[in-house]
């Protein structure tokens, strides 16, 4: 239905937009390591020294990035990001140790202010409001904004306080309303089945993937828009990777959101789109279909082969 | 060959050392306790914590100075837990790495090693010299000041270890950062805090100089905190040297009495400092 569509903010041309109708891209394939056609494709034209930046124009975007720059006191960790969260959709952003996705995660709920010596420059426009702009109420942004750590960080209160103290910020709500939204919670993140029976126990006592998975619904209970995942299955056996995996995929009807990941795999099934980002600059930026079978860029292919020195 | 066998050698000299370091270190503890029991024990009596410091003499026991001690002990800790608790926190969340965070963290750590007899001095001036007379409340002041900077340290110690991810969570749920101290950094570190003040009460129970100075004694009962009030250390100092064998049996019993207390305030610390453990 809608027309392939080329928009690029470099010199690049990106031919986008799927054939199915809602846009949705198929199931990314990976290409394995030993393809020898990628050692043999030349670098397309001029590429080498400019991002291949990819812009949907058919999707709605939920968070837009523009020329973040981020520093850690003198150091520059982001240089000129610019690209588009679309609502609905999963972004995973890929990259070495050190490229700033990280970083980048963090600069989208200003969590990075807790620590002095940390600035951001440039805008982040969440449903066209500059959520960088000063004077913004941070509780509030916070409220739309979810995030799930790589380490499970469960409060030291019972499983079923973990969830209401989030509820608890922003409504006051009689018991049997709070329980039902604890419910739904712990639902939502395929936990209910687990605890229901432990909901007064000490929320450490789960298990890591459980505990993951906790502080998921602890982030959904307070009814989010956007929801960041920095690693969330990195310190989780596969068992319980596949779990957070499912779950993402599950969760991408209600939210936007965006994943930080080392794990190539995860970011080829998880993801609609991929950033891939090498320090501090964003390299590629296109759907994660294109990403893992067709990169524009040399660079992002010898990464995502595991070529990458 | 040879360096490996001299290394051996030097390996058994300095295990060899270190057990009798440890035993010369241990044989006091051993002697000073053992003499405690031995000559304590005896005056553990029913009438010790029922009947009040005798004349020379007569039959008495101690229970105007234990009341006494349990009182003062408690208003110090009423006092310097929640200022000691609250200073914690302002250093640990407030003023991590400010200049002025670090100025009062080593004034704090100067008062934590200061001599309890100044603080029984600077207490006898601001106080007992204005009022013109001793009374409990001085010797209550002159321990809370003791306990303040025991707890101001424990305070920020254990709320330091509490670890960041666990902040930048609530953080990230939209918590203002009262809520973040109190809910979730209070709580991670509450066994760590309460064993802070536990030791804290062990150290004051056992303090004489500034009580000296502030409380200093009273032979007979007294409610009254506005006047001089009987206590375990002042009594154990006067009966001990008197040369009384009666105040002397009971100097010993107090000093047992102390001894156990505090022992039984630092298993419990421990115990609680053994559950504290942050599963991060």
């Amino acid at each position: 239905m809608n027309s392939p569509l080329a928009q690029s903010r470099l010199q690049q041309t990106t031919p986008l937009g799927s054939s199915d109708d809602d846009g949705l891209p198929a199931p990314p394939t990976h290409r394995p390591a030993s393809d020898p056609r990628a050692a043999l494709r030349p670098l397309a034209d001029g590429q080498s020294e400019h991002a291949a930046i990819a812009t949907s124009p058919t999707l709605p975007t939920k968070v837009d990035i523009r020329n973040i720059n981020f520093f850690y006191g003198k150091a520059q960790a982001l240089k000129n990001i610019s690209l588009a969260l679309y609502d609905r959709r999963v972004t995973a952003f890929i990259g070495p140790s050190g490229c700033g996705k990280s970083t980048l995660l963090r600069i989208l709920n200003r969590i990075y202010e807790l620590y002095p010596g940390q600035s951001a420059a440039g805008e982040v426009l969440l449903d066209g409001e500059n959520i960088l702009a000063p004077g913004l109420d941070l509780n509030r942004l916070r409220a739309k904004i979810g995030m799930v750590f790589q380490k499970p960080t469960p409060f030291p209160m019972s499983i079923r306080d973990n969830i209401a103290f989030g509820i608890r910020l922003y409504e006051r709500l009689p018991q049997s309303e709070l329980d039902e939204r604890i419910e739904s919670a712990l639902r939502r993140a395929a936990l209910w089945d687990e605890v229901k029976d432990k909901l007064r126990q000490s929320g450490l006592s789960l298990s890591g993937g459980q505990q993951q998975r906790l502080c998921i619904a602890r982030a959904i209970a307070i009814k989010p828009e956007v929801l960041l995942l920095d690693e969330p299955a990195s310190a989780l056996d596969p068992i319980s990777t596949q779990r957070i995996e499912e779950l993402i995929a599950e969760l991408k009807s209600d939210y936007c959101i965006a994943i930080v990941t080392h794990n190539m795999q995860q970011a080829a099934r998880s993801s609609d789109y991929t950033a891939f980002l090498y320090l501090g600059e964003l390299i590629e930026f296109d759907e994660t279909e294109r990403i893992f079978t067709h990169p524009k860029l040399r660079r992002t292919e010898d990464y995502i082969t595991g070529r990458f020195g | 060959m040879q360096v490996y066998a001299r290394r051996r050698l030097v390996n058994y000299i300095v295990i060899a050392l270190s057990f009798v370091a440890t035993g010369f270190g241990l044989l006091w503890l051993v002697l000073v306790l053992s003499t405690l029991l031995i000559n304590g024990v005896s005056a553990i009596t029913p009438s010790l914590f029922m009947q009040m410091t005798p004349p020379p003499g007569s039959s008495g026991g101690l229970l105007n100075a234990i009341a006494g001690s349990l009182a003062m002990t408690a208003i110090a800790t009423a006092i310097g837990t929640p200022t000691g608790i609250l200073a914690g926190t302002f250093l640990a969340e407030y003023a991590r790495a400010s200049r002025f965070g670090e100025f009062v963290r080593f004034v704090n750590d100067i008062l934590l090693s200061a001599p309890s007899i100044i603080v029984g001095l600077f207490v006898y001036e601001l106080m007992v010299v204005r009022m013109g007379h001793f009374s409990a409340w001085a010797g209550a002041v002159a321990l809370a000041i003791i306990v303040v900077p025991v707890v101001v340290r424990t305070t920020e110690d254990m709320l330091r270890l509490v670890p960041a991810t666990l902040r930048e969570a609530a953080v990230a749920l939209g918590a203002p950062k009262w809520k973040v101290i109190v809910m979730v950094a209070y709580r991670a570190a509450m066994q760590g805090m309460l064993t802070g003040v536990l030791l804290a009460v062990a150290r004051i129970s056992g303090e004489t100089a500034p009580l000296l100075f502030t409380a200093l004694n009273n032979q007979f009962w007294s409610g009254d905190l506005n006047a001089p009030m009987a206590n375990l250390p002042v009594v154990i100092f006067q009966f001990a040297m008197s040369p009384y064998a009666d105040w002397q049996t009971l100097a010993w019993g107090g000093a047992l009495l102390i001894t156990a207390a505090i022992l039984l305030l630092n298993i419990t610390a421990r115990t609680l400092a053994a559950w504290s453990s942050f599963r991060q």
